[in-house]
């Protein structure tokens, strides 16, 4: 395989309905060539339909879709050049591994002896060239993983676009296969859409991640940022774990407090602008359990859960329960359930947000 | 790790057969062996041997290859079958193709209005045919006016072909457009994700994987059509070669060996036919490599396309319609001869065939039933004898049953008349006279696709459903009759519909069983009406009686399948 340069991909206001089924909203999303992108969301959020539009499979009822600056919205699928591995791999099974990852080639009219080489390639690129012979139906699923990424590879096109492509591995290969995946895209340094429903695989092999929920983008930015800097509700809690308390600012004299009903506040540092959000966001991690009547907010063990490096506690605080972690040293000193206990939340981590 | 799939699980957890087990498939197997077994071996034990000393010959063969008519038979035969298979091919392909493919209209109605012609009498449809194409038939009437001249359409082998055809080709249709519609829509989305595309598309991608149900049901439509007798013989087509066995049998008697050595023929042909198309869909069971589904991504079709779908959809139709349109016509006409319609209308036909031949519908319905239960209770119990026990030697049964399919009738009917003729009755009567014996043919012959029918029903009942009941407490004896029979049952009545349907229709082993009038079913009233240019109109009578009587069985039981279909999905 040669060292290639990635394109970028351009999605300019693209609207997608299935009669009254609004499936995508006037999607804009920008990503850079070389770059490993996800489309992340839970099932039915589009995430599916948006890659299959890349490829041709649905067509836009507005927006376009530029790939390297020219608009392919209008092409065929067959004329498009983006490579996609299918969820069910839809390796054809009346053909040999070999025949499949030739076929692209033959369908471009590439010289027969240029094909063999190809192929070979493109198989040891995967590990595979030893089963060349093999017929899908003799393959484990991981195997047929790879021939669908190799037959994809071997053409090689603009893109690559892969949906769910770890979906039916079992967990141990996932962790694996998603690491091969991420070092073979920097090697061809080639553009990668990956759509996943898993924020574990998505940020572990990805550059930047689109997180999507109702056929709308929710926040795009790196793995960290959304997790650091939830633009919503929706990603704040798609993301990790994250507590939710809803209440207001109020000014109590010279201090600002977040108020969640008249007996609980939690006393916010002075300067800044006043947010006027009216959600209170923090990660479980973020707060810690203080004897009962310290500062902060007063709340009541509901439950514990005991996970290895920490203990997942869930404190009842004033109707609502949000999820403190502490992290696990011995036996010793645990809350039990009713105890009463008094959050104190790290107020330099907190997020406010209004939806 | 997801190939096997959709392979049959293997229980883990079964125990060596139960007693009562073992009895059921000693009593199956003595059945299969005293109905089937035995009959068919005793032909071929016939054909091997001299006649009278009983030792071992090739001497029948020899005379069989020395006598001209036998060999025109064969190639006749032969030539019959492959051209049906290629005219039928040509009725069903583009049925199946525009239906699945794109965005028809219709595409169920026609789907349902293909599956008509089956539960036709297909000798029935030849008389039809013969009125409609003949040489003096409507069309050549048409077209000697119009254009002077006329295609032969029905004469001779051509006739035959032409009538199997339209009678079979919905075996094609209904195994090729299954297989169409099972290809995993990703596997033509990867091939234009490649830049493949159109007619390269279709031949590389779809047409390869819909052959192994085209090929499924092409061998059928072959074994079929030259196992056949009752439509050559009744468009007066003698020198086939199942015709030529039923002539020597009941001209020269049972103990000429010609007839048993056509017969080894038609069982040799039909084993090499089936075993031929097995060998060919060896490893090509794609199913457990496609995992998505749904089918090929439906096309609308532009206005041209459109016509021209239409137009090609509607002539077929009315080619494989024709029989029905020709005996309803006929069934109603008082004179229809050198016109291109009847000259009146009558209900006479049908008030005659009422008052006189009652006992013909009596009798189908009961033979029908009869058999068509047997066929259940012993396709089910095969199918749980090989799915969920142990039993030593279960495979057989599945076997022994299957090669029922192979068995042309004529065959069973020359080997039943054999084997049971000295076969007392307690009144003295011989066994093979009894009106019991035909019903058992006809099961024997509709068992293979009972216990299809029944062995994909038990299949999809998942043994956990089972493992459940007798933890809590079931007997295998009450687990079988509260949690897997009421979940069967939807495959047990399609089982028994299509036996019965079938059976009712079916002549090639009747016609050498029925020895009086009372006794006989339908098909073979039918027949003997058919023989008389008189006994047209009543023939026909009887065979639109057929027709409705076959139809109305097969819209309840689906009626019925389809309710609980409903109630199961709604429960769950």
């Amino acid at each position: 395989m040669s060292e290639r340069q990635g394109v970028g991909i351009e999605i300019r206001n693209v609207d997608l309905s299935y009669g009254a089924n609004h499936i995508l909203k006037d999607v804009c999303l920008s990503i850079r060539p070389g770059e490993f992108f996800a489309f992340l969301g839970p099932s039915g959020c589009g995430k599916t339909t948006l890659l299959r539009l890349i490829a041709g499979f649905n067509q836009t009822d507005r927006g376009e879709v530029r790939l390297g600056g020219n608009d392919i919205s209008h092409l065929p699928p067959w004329r498009r050049d983006v490579g996609m591995v299918f969820q069910s791999y839809a390796l054809w099974p009346h053909m040999t591994v070999e025949r499949n990852v030739a076929f692209g080639l033959e369908e471009r009219r590439v010289p027969r002896a240029e094909i063999a080489a190809k192929v070979r390639s493109a198989l040891a690129l995967v590990g595979l060239e030893a089963l060349a012979s093999r017929f899908p139906s003799q393959l484990s699923g991981g195997q047929q993983q790879r021939v669908a990424l190799a037959r994809t590879i071997a053409v090689e096109p603009k893109v690559l676009l892969l949906d769910e492509p770890l979906s039916n591995l079992d967990a141990k290969m996932r962790v694996q296969v998603r690491r091969e995946l991420r070092d073979l895209q920097q090697r061809l340094g080639l553009t990668t859409i990956f759509v996943t429903h898993d924020q574990e695989e998505a940020n572990s092999i990805c550059d930047r991640i689109a997180v999507l929920n109702d056929g709308a983008v929710q926040q795009v930015g790196t793995p960290m940022e959304l997790y650091q800097r939830p633009a919503n509700l929706f990603v704040a809690g798609f993301l990790g774990t994250a507590n939710i308390l809803a209440g207001r600012i109020a000014e109590n004299g010279a201090e600002r407090v977040f108020a969640i009903n008249e007996a609980a506040a939690l006393p916010l540092p002075p300067g800044g602008l006043t947010p006027r959000q009216t959600k209170l966001v923090f990660r479980p991690q973020h707060a810690v359990l203080s004897a009962p009547g310290s500062p902060g907010l007063a709340g009541v063990i509901v439950h514990r859960e005991f996970l290895g490096a920490v203990i997942r506690y869930g404190v009842s605080i004033a109707g609502s329960e949000i999820l403190v972690e502490s992290p696990f040293a011995s036996a010793e000193g645990l809350q039990d359930v009713g105890s009463p206990v008094s959050v104190t939340v790290d107020v330099g981590r907190v997020h406010f947000l209004d939806a | 790790m997801t190939i096997a799939i959709d392979a049959p699980r293997a229980p883990a957890r079964r125990f060596a057969a139960t007693p009562g087990q073992a009895l059921l498939a000693a009593l199956i197997a003595l059945f299969l062996a005293f109905f089937l077994v035995i009959p068919v071996l005793t032909v071929i034990y016939v054909a091997f041997t001299e006649k009278g000393s009983g030792t071992f010959t090739l001497i029948n063969f020899y005379d069989f290859a020395r006598t001209d008519l036998f060999i025109a038979s064969f190639w006749n035969s032969m030539y019959v079958a492959v051209m049906t298979v290629v005219l039928a091919s040509l009725f069903a392909l583009p049925l199946a193709y525009l239906t699945t493919r794109f965005e028809f209209r219709g595409a169920g109605l026609v789907q349902m209005l293909g599956f008509i012609p089956l539960i036709m009498p297909p000798f029935a449809g030849a008389v039809a045919m013969q009125l409609l194409f003949g040489r003096n038939g409507t069309i050549n009437l048409l077209l000697d006016d119009w254009l002077g001249f006329k295609i032969p359409f029905m004469e001779g082998l051509n006739g035959v072909v032409f009538a199997q055809a339209v009678h079979y080709f919905p075996f094609i249709l209904i195994n090729l457009s299954a297989a169409l519609r099972n290809i995993d829509r990703s596997m033509e989305e990867a091939a234009q994700n490649l830049g493949c595309h159109g007619l390269r598309l279709f031949r590389r991608i779809v047409f390869p994987l819909a052959m192994p149900g085209y090929i499924a049901g092409a061998s059928l439509v072959f074994v079929k059509v030259f196992d056949d007798l009752a439509t050559p013989l009744l468009l007066n087509v003698k020198d086939m070669l199942a015709p030529q066995a039923y002539l020597r049998i009941t001209s020269i008697g049972l103990a000429d060996p010609m007839g048993y050595v056509i017969a080894v023929v038609l069982i040799i042909v039909s084993v090499a036919a089936m075993g031929a198309s097995a060998w060919v869909m060896k490893g090509r069971d794609y199913a457990t490599v496609q995992r998505g589904g749904g089918g090929l991504t439906k096309r609308p079709m532009n206005l041209s396309q459109a016509i021209g779908a239409y137009a090609v959809v509607l002539l077929i139709l009315f080619l494989v319609l024709a029989p029905h349109i020709g005996l309803f016509l006929l069934s109603i006409a008082t004179v229809w001869s050198f016109s291109p319609l009847p000259d009146a209308f009558t209900f006479a036909h049908y008030t005659r065939v009422f008052a006189e031949s009652s006992v013909f519908i009596k009798n189908t319905l009961l033979y029908a039933t009869l058999a068509g239960t047997i066929d259940v209770v012993l396709g089910t119990a095969i199918a749980y004898l090989v799915l969920r026990t142990k039993l030593p030697g279960r495979q057989w049964l599945d076997w022994t049953a299957s090669a029922a399919l192979a068995i042309p009738g004529v065959v069973l009917g020359i080997g039943y008349l054999r084997t049971f003729f000295d076969v007392k009755m307690p009144d003295g009567t011989s066994f093979a006279s009894f009106w019991f014996v035909i019903v058992l043919a006809l099961a024997i012959r509709r068992l293979p696709y009972a216990l299809r029918a029944c062995y994909a029903a038990l299949q999809q009942v998942s043994s956990s459903l089972e493992e459940a009941a007798e933890n809590l407490g079931a007997t295998k004896y009450r687990t079988v009759r509260r949690i897997v029979l009421p979940l069967m049952m939807g495959g047990m009545l399609a089982g028994f519909v299509t036996s019965f349907a079938t059976a009712a229709v079916e002549l090639s082993a009747t016609l050498m069983l029925v020895q009086s009038t009372s006794d006989a079913p339908l098909a073979y009233g039918l027949y003997v009406f058919m023989q008389s240019p008189a006994g047209r109109g009543p023939g026909a009578a009887l065979g639109i009686i057929a027709v409705v009587l076959v139809a109305v069985c097969s819209l309840i039981s689906n009626w019925i399948i389809e309710r609980n279909q409903h109630l199961r999905n709604t429960r769950t």
